[in-house]
């Protein structure tokens, strides 16, 4: 059942993102003032989206951790924050390229570089942190802990970087702005599904792995006592 | 409420008394800031107006190195006789031990900063003496949400392995918002330009406002396992 | 109605049960020799009854209030495995600190008193990092029975403490239950314990598998419940 959860997810992720690539690529014409790297957006936006539906996901399955103290959601949180930290890694990287060709350089300190930069480091101390705690319980309450604490940092970055926008280069989001080509819609939205499929079959697989492993955990305490 | 209030006056005059006693921490602090201090003006080769307009970055950077030595002793202080054991099978809540915690944290930080806040402006020649007084007042919101974010995170790390490298791993990027309106109120008041700095003076506030009832909410899923 | 109850306690460090509903039962002023090999749960269910330590499921209550009220924990005396002592302040600074938190009326007369009892008086103002080691043990007794707590929950006491620590504790429990405190302790220094006890519970892997009197059988062989258990066919 869970199996076939998994591949059904997965696999229709990727012809999903293959489809869609394949419109992006070879259907839609060229941005008008940028080219052809100009259709990175499609790829490029929607990872950033993704990354931060998922950690707010994340910060949700934390809170119920803290609630019910049901391991089931502690897994699930580290799984869906690296998958996050995935598709953040992704914006960067894309948004990188993108600035190399346009602005001819790879990194500029621009206010919403050093947002998601910022939310990368972040749950890296989250994801760094976890190995070196040995007993689960404690282990699943302190994350939950700093995952929380990161989840209400988001806002505040946001809000720092608002204050000082004056030297940002990067142009405004297409979702606020409003300015995306409705012709881009489609692809862009299919981009977002295309992402949270993919997302969450690596996140379930994730999952599993972690519940394996405190079991493994468990046995062994189980063999130590006997 | 009371009590809890009192016990952690409590924990805060022993936090410091011990400290004072034995100055780990507060020496470890101040001398770590003397250098940096130092070593700034050499990474910096400014003139003065430049210097100037870097300054407020540069004392939060300072401080915030400061702090990371004082923070990380908080909680590592109750590690040795199982102390920590003691203080949370007592009466008092979880908070209130954690806010003693804070409130001893802060008094000592507060001392690095006023201490290097003068050796400051005479090695690098920044006029700091005009704008002390609202200067004080930055410095008291700034360094309390830099001591309730980082003692929440010793108490965090209290338990991990390689606590000293874990703890500013996890409590630096959190920093970032505070320090980022710090810095900028720092700079402006040292230049002497007025300008508006109710946004930036909003961010130092909010971010100690959640951050306070955050930790104070959540410290005791943290300390009583 | 019990001092100190446990009911159907279980406790997980991730998907392993330590204590699974683990249920212990002191009726005022009796003292309780929890005994059990180790890794039976003996220090984890001390813990959850000093409220160290929440359990998964289950409830503890004290004289029928439940543990985790905050009035609740100030009859509680816990002594640990580590001493619960600051190296840094003196034994009456010590001393005045918990009685403090443990909102002991008058401080002063209750620390003098401790120190009188543990036979500290005369280094009172000594830091306890100055102290030899039995003093230092001396000085976590003094600090544990400070409150003069209706119950003391102590772990292992007996391990490594010196012999005139030993006869100070001993001194000051016999004292305690001759004023009608509740005693729970964990123990692998059966001969001394059973002294003490007037009930025996026994933990095998995370449950009370055998709870009673202590009977003149135990004084004589301390090894008769482990045999006991361990013949039973499983």
């Amino acid at each position: 059942m869970r199996d076939k959860t998994i591949y059904t997810l997965g696999i229709s992720g990727t012809l999903l993102l293959l489809y869609n690539l394949h419109t992006i690529l070879m259907v839609l014409p060229d941005e008008a003032a940028q080219g052809t790297i100009g259709k990175m957006l499609l790829i490029h936006a929607p990872a950033a989206i993704a990354g931060m539906t998922l950690y707010f996901v994340a910060v949700a399955y934390s809170i119920m951790f803290l609630k019910t103290k049901n391991f089931a959601y502690d897994s699930a949180a580290v799984a869906v924050i690296e998958v996050a930290q995935v598709f953040t890694l992704i914006n960067l990287v894309t948004g990188s390229i993108w600035g190399h060709i346009i602005w001819g350089i790879w990194w500029t300190w621009d206010a919403r570089l050093t947002r998601q930069f910022m939310c990368f480091m972040l749950y890296l101390g989250y994801l760094l942190m976890r190995p070196a705690l040995n007993e689960a319980t404690q282990r699943a309450t302190i994350s939950a802990f700093v995952a929380i604490f990161a989840a209400a940092d988001i806002p505040l970055v946001w809000l720092a970087i608002r204050v000082h926008d004056a030297r940002t280069q990067h142009p405004g989001p297409v979702l606020e702005t409003g300015t995306l080509d409705p012709a881009w819609r489609i692809p862009f939205l299919i981009s977002w599904i295309a992402f949270m499929l993919i997302g969450s079959a690596l996140a379930m697989v994730r999952v599993r792995q972690e519940n394996a492993r405190r079991e493994i955990d468990s046995l062994r305490r189980e063999l130590h006592a006997i | 409420m009371k009590q809890g209030l009192l016990s952690a006056l409590f924990i805060a005059r022993k936090d410091l008394r011990t400290e004072f006693r034995t100055k780990e921490a507060l020496n470890a602090s101040v001398s770590f800031a003397l250098v940096v201090l130092v070593l700034f003006s050499f990474a910096f080769d400014l003139g003065r107006d430049e210097f100037y307009d870097i300054s407020g970055g540069l004392l939060w950077l300072v401080y915030v190195f400061a702090g990371a030595l004082i923070v990380n002793r908080s909680f590592i202080r109750e590690v040795p006789n199982d102390c920590l054991d003691v203080l949370i099978a007592s009466p008092m809540p979880a908070w209130s031990l954690f806010l003693g915690k804070v409130i001893a944290s802060f008094v000592l930080l507060m001392i690095v900063e006023l201490v290097s806040l003068p050796v400051y402006g005479l090695l690098n020649n920044i006029h700091w003496v005009d704008s002390f007084w609202p200067h004080l007042g930055l410095m008291i919101l700034a360094t309390w949400g830099i001591t309730i974010t980082g003692v929440a995170f010793s108490a965090v790390t209290v338990n991990v392995r390689l606590r000293e490298l874990m703890l500013p791993v996890l409590h630096y990027p959190m920093l970032i918002p505070l320090l980022i309106g710090a810095m900028q109120i720092s700079t402006a008041l040292l230049k002497g330009d007025g300008g508006d700095l109710s946004a930036d003076l909003r961010l130092v506030v909010v971010f100690d406002a959640m951050f306070s009832a955050l930790s104070l909410y959540l410290i005791e899923f943290i300390l009583v396992g | 109605m019990s001092a100190i109850a446990a009911d159907g306690v279980w406790k997980y460090f991730g998907d392993y049960p330590a204590l699974r509903g683990a249920t212990l039962e002191a009726p005022p002023g009796a003292c309780v020799a929890l005994l059990g090999r180790n890794g039976a749960g003996k220090t984890t269910l001390l813990r959850i009854l000093a409220n160290l330590s929440r359990p998964s499921k289950g409830e503890v209550t004290v004289f029928g209030e439940s543990a985790r009220d905050e009035k609740v924990r100030a009859k509680i005396g816990y002594l640990g495995h580590g001493i619960g002592v600051y190296d840094d302040l003196s034994a009456y600074e010590n001393l005045i600190l918990f009685g403090q938190l443990m909102n002991v009326p008058d401080t002063k007369a209750a620390a003098e008193a401790a120190l009188e009892r543990v036979g500290l008086t005369r280094v009172r103002d000594g830091f306890a990092r100055e102290f030899s080691r039995g003093m230092r043990q001396r000085l976590a007794v003094a600090r544990a029975f400070l409150h003069n707590p209706e119950i003391l929950l102590l772990d292992e006491p007996f391990t490594s403490l010196d012999d005139r620590a030993i006869a100070v504790l001993h001194e000051l429990l016999r004292d305690a239950l001759s004023k009608g405190a509740t005693i729970v302790m964990s123990t692998h220094q059966i001969r001394e314990a059973m002294e003490l006890a007037t009930q025996v519970a026994l933990l095998e892997r995370g449950k009370i598998v055998h709870s009673g009197p202590r009977t003149d059988e135990m004084l004589g062989d301390p090894g008769w419940l482990y045999r006991k258990y361990e013949e039973k066919p499983k």
